[in-house]
C-alpha cells in the first residue's frame, strides 16, 4: 500500500523513536516485559505501515460486500440493516418458553433463538430414565409435534426468523417447525432461521451427540439436499466455534477447528452428490466475542477471508454468495463472574462492540446473573439494551468496518489468519476433522488450552477483576430463575395422553418406513417429516435411528 | 524419613445429560498435578454408574461437576446409592453452576463442598486434602 520509499523513510524513523525509547525504558519500564493477546499472540509496542509491509488492499481487504469479504459480507452493512438481534432462550415448558418469546419480541428483540433441554438435545422423550433431572432445564422440553405448536402459539413464523440450537436431532426438529409453519399456513420456501446441525463440534467440544460420525454427517447432507429444494431460504448449518472457545480454545483455535470442520461438512457433501453452489449458500457460522477486543475483531475478519479463500481456491464456488462467511456471534459465557456479577454489564458490552465492530450478522448478549442460573428476565433486559445502546447511541454502526486500515487490526487479523491456516493444514494432514475429533486431537488441544489459561488466572498472570484482584465482599443475588422439577411431571402426563390419542398405526408405519429409509441411502427427511406429523415423538424417532446407526461412544483423552 | 504417604484416589464425574466438560477436566489436571491418582468418568454418567465406578476403583474422593442445573436431583440420588452401597466413607464434592440457596440441602445429604465457578482448584486440593479419610 505504501511505496518503497515511503517505507524506508519509516524504517528509519522508526529506528531512531526505538532508540530513544529504549533509554527512556531503561529509567521507566514498561507494564510487562512481554505484551500478548488473550491467545498468547504477542503485542508489540506499536504498529505502523511496516507491519504489513505485503499488504495489498484489494487482495486481502477489498471493498464491503466483495471478495475476500474481510470487510464485511454485505455492501452497506449496518448502514442497511442492523445486525440482528437474538436472545437464546428457552426453559420448562413449551408454554412458559412461549411466554418469554413475546416477551423478547415485545422488547425489540428482532429473531428468535431457541434454546432446547438436554434430553431433547440428545433425543430422549422426557419420561426417559437418562432425562430424569434434565427436563426443562437448559432449555424448553420438546417431545412431539404438539410441544412445537405450543412453543411457537400465537408468534407468526412468517414475521420472525428462527435459530434452533439442536444438533443430533436437528433433522427431526427442522421438521416439527415445518409442520407447524404449515399449521399457520406458511409454506416452506418461506421460511426463515438456522439449525445449528454441527455435529462435529459436538464430539470435540459440546457433548450432545447421538450416532457415529459417518451416519451423524449422512444426516447433515441430507438435511443440505432437503433444505436446498424445499427451504431454500433457511441456514441448514450453523458451523460453530462458539463451544469450542467455551471449552477452553484459543482464538486461533477456535477459527481453525471451525474452518476445519466446514470443510469435513463440504468434502461430505460434495462426496454425497451435491453441487457445491447449490447448498454452500445456506451456511453460516457461530462465533464467540471474548475478552480481547482488537484479537476478536481481527479473529472475524481473519475467519471471512480465510472462508472466502477456501470456498474459492480449494472447492471451486463460483457463486459470491458460496464464498461469505456470514455469522452469528454470543459472548463469552465463560469469562462471566459469579463474583460482584454487575461487572458482567461491562463485560458483555466490550465483547458486543468487538462483534459489532467484526461484522457480525446476528448477536446474543449475555446476561449478567448466568454464572448462577439461567438468566432472569429483568438481567435479559438489560443484556438486550446493550446491543440497542450500541445500535443505535454509540455510533459504531453507521460505517462498515470502522477499524479497516488499523495498523495493529490489520497486522493481527494476518497472524491470526495464518497461524489458523497452519492448524487447518495439520488436520488435512490427519485426513480431516472427522480423524482429527475420532483420534481425540481437537479436544486434546482445547484441554490443554483451558488448563494453561486456568493457571494463569491463577498464578496472577491474567487479571480477573473481582476474582483474584480487586476482590469484595459477595452478596449471593436475589431473582433468580428457578426451573423445578415438576417441568418432568407435565411432560410425562403430556406424552401419556399424546400416545393416547394419536393414530398409534400411523406412528408404526412412519417408523418402520424411517428404519427402513436409514438402512438405506435415500434422503432421511421425508420419512422423518412423516413421522412427525403423525406425532411420533423426537424420543421414538431417535430411537428408530439409533437401532440402526448405533451410538457414539467418546474417546477418553484424560 | 517419612513414610511415604498412599497417593489419594479421585473419581472425576459428570453425571446426567449435561456436555461442560472443561470445568471437571481442569479441576482433574489440577488434582493429578498435585499428586493424585484421577480417574474421569466421561460424560453422561447415570448415578448408578458413577456409585459403581466409584466402589470399583476404590476411590477417597468423588468430585461431581453439573452446568445444568440437574444436581437438584442427580446429587442427592448419588449420595443415596452410595449409602445403599454402604460407601458413605467417600468424600464427595460439587461443582458447576449451582445457585448459592441450593448448598444447604446439597450438604444436608452428605456432599461435603459445592464449589462454585472461580474457585482456585489449590482451593479443591486442599480441602480434598484436609477431609479425605484414607
Amino acid at each position: 500500500m505504501y511505496d518503497a520509499k515511503k517505507l524506508k523513510e519509516i524504517e528509519k524513523s522508526l529506528a531512531a523513536w526505538a532508540k530513544k525509547t529504549l533509554e527512556i525504558l531503561d529509567k521507566r519500564p514498561e507494564r510487562e516485559e512481554r505484551f500478548e493477546t488473550l491467545s498468547g499472540i504477542p503485542v508489540e509496542r506499536v504498529y505502523t505501515p511496516l507491519s504489513t509491509p505485503e499488504s495489498d488492499y484489494m487482495k486481502d481487504l477489498g471493498l464491503p460486500g466483495s471478495y475476500p469479504y474481510t470487510r464485511g459480507v454485505q455492501p452497506t452493512m449496518y448502514r442497511g440493516r442492523l445486525w440482528t438481534m437474538r436472545q437464546y432462550a428457552g426453559f420448562a415448558s413449551a408454554e412458559a418458553s412461549n411466554k418469554r418469546y413475546k416477551y423478547l419480541l415485545e422488547q425489540g428483540q428482532t429473531g428468535l433463538s431457541v434454546a432446547f433441554d438436554l434430553p431433547t438435545q440428545i433425543g430422549y422423550d422426557s419420561d426417559h430414565p437418562m432425562a430424569r433431572g434434565e427436563v426443562g432445564k437448559v432449555g424448553v422440553a420438546i417431545d412431539s409435534l404438539r410441544d412445537m405448536e405450543a412453543l411457537f402459539d400465537g408468534i407468526p413464523l412468517s414475521k420472525v426468523s428462527t435459530s434452533m440450537t439442536i444438533n443430533a436431532p436437528a433433522a427431526i426438529l427442522l421438521a416439527m417447525y415445518v409442520q407447524t409453519a404449515a399449521g399457520q399456513g406458511l409454506d416452506s420456501e418461506k421460511l426463515k432461521g438456522t439449525i445449528q446441525n454441527d455435529i462435529l463440534k459436538e464430539y470435540a467440544a459440546r457433548g450432545t451427540y447421538i450416532f457415529p460420525p459417518a451416519p451423524s454427517m449422512r444426516i447433515i447432507t441430507d438435511i443440505f439436499a432437503f433444505c436446498s429444494g424445499n427451504i431454500p431460504m433457511w441456514n441448514t448449518i450453523s458451523i460453530s466455534g462458539y463451544h469450542i472457545r467455551e471449552a477452553g480454545s484459543t482464538a486461533v483455535q477456535e477459527i481453525a477447528f471451525t474452518l476445519a470442520n466446514g470443510i469435513a461438512y463440504v468434502e461430505a457433501a460434495l462426496e454425497a452428490g451435491l453441487k457445491i453452489d447449490d447448498f454452500a449458500p445456506r451456511l453460516s457460522f457461530f462465533f464467540n466475542a471474548h475478552l480481547d477486543f482488537f484479537e476478536e475483531i481481527a479473529k472475524f475478519r481473519a475467519a471471512r477471508r480465510l472462508w472466502a479463500i477456501i470456498m474459492k481456491e480449494r472447492f471451486g464456488a463460483k457463486s459470491p454468495k458460496s464464498l461469505m462467511l456470514r455469522f452469528h456471534t454470543q459472548t463469552a459465557g465463560c469469562t462471566l463472574t459469579a463474583q460482584q456479577p454487575q461487572n458482567n454489564v461491562t463485560r458483555v458490552t466490550l465483547q458486543a462492540l468487538a462483534a459489532v465492530l467484526g461484522g457480525t450478522q446476528s448477536l446474543h448478549t449475555n446476561s449478567m446473573d448466568e454464572a448462577f442460573s439461567l438468566p432472569s428476565e429483568e438481567a435479559v433486559q438489560t443484556a438486550l439494551r446493550t446491543q440497542q445502546l450500541i445500535a443505535y447511541e454509540s455510533g459504531v454502526a453507521n460505517t462498515v468496518d470502522p477499524l479497516g486500515g488499523s495498523f495493529y487490526v490489520e497486522r493481527m487479523t494476518k497472524e491470526i489468519e495464518e497461524s489458523a491456516q497452519t492448524y487447518i493444514d495439520e488436520i488435512d494432514e490427519m485426513g480431516g476433522a472427522v480423524t482429527a475429533v475420532e483420534q481425540g486431537y481437537i479436544q486434546k488441544e482445547i484441554q490443554e488450552s483451558a488448563y494453561a489459561y486456568q493457571k494463569a488466572v491463577e498464578e496472577g498472570h491474567r487479571i480477573v477483576v473481582g476474582l483474584n484482584k480487586f476482590q469484595d465482599e459477595e452478596v449471593p443475588p436475589k431473582n433468580l430463575l428457578r426451573v423445578d422439577l415438576g417441568v418432568t411431571e407435565s411432560q410425562v402426563a403430556k406424552l401419556k395422553q399424546l400416545k393416547a390419542e394419536r393414530d398409534n398405526i400411523a406412528v408404526d408405519s412412519a417408523i418402520g418406513k424411517l428404519k427402513k429409509c436409514a438402512q438405506g441411502s435415500d434422503n432421511l427427511m421425508p420419512p422423518i417429516m412423516e413421522a412427525v406429523k403423525s406425532y411420533a415423538t423426537l424420543g421414538e424417532i431417535c430411537d428408530a435411528l439409533r437401532e440402526v446407526f448405533g451410538e457414539y461412544t467418546a474417546v477418553s483423552t484424560l | 524419613m517419612p513414610v511415604a504417604k498412599k497417593k489419594i484416589r479421585v473419581l472425576g464425574a459428570k453425571p446426567g445429560l449435561d456436555g461442560h466438560d472443561r470445568g471437571i477436566k481442569v479441576i482433574c489436571c489440577a488434582l493429578r498435578d498435585a499428586g493424585m491418582e484421577v480417574i474421569y468418568t466421561g460424560l453422561r454418567q447415570t448415578p448408578e454408574q458413577i456409585v459403581q465406578a466409584a466402589i470399583q476403583e476404590g476411590v477417597d474422593v468423588i468430585a461431581m461437576s453439573v452446568l445444568s442445573g440437574a444436581h437438584d436431583y442427580l446429587f442427592p440420588k448419588v449420595m443415596e446409592l452410595l449409602k445403599k452401597a454402604g460407601a458413605s466413607d467417600i468424600l464427595v464434592i460439587g461443582g458447576g453452576i449451582i445457585p448459592e440457596e441450593d448448598v444447604p440441602s446439597l450438604k444436608d445429604v452428605g456432599i461435603q463442598a459445592v464449589f462454585g465457578p472461580g474457585t482456585p482448584t489449590m482451593d479443591i486440593v486442599r480441602f480434598i486434602e484436609e477431609n479425605v479419610s484414607q
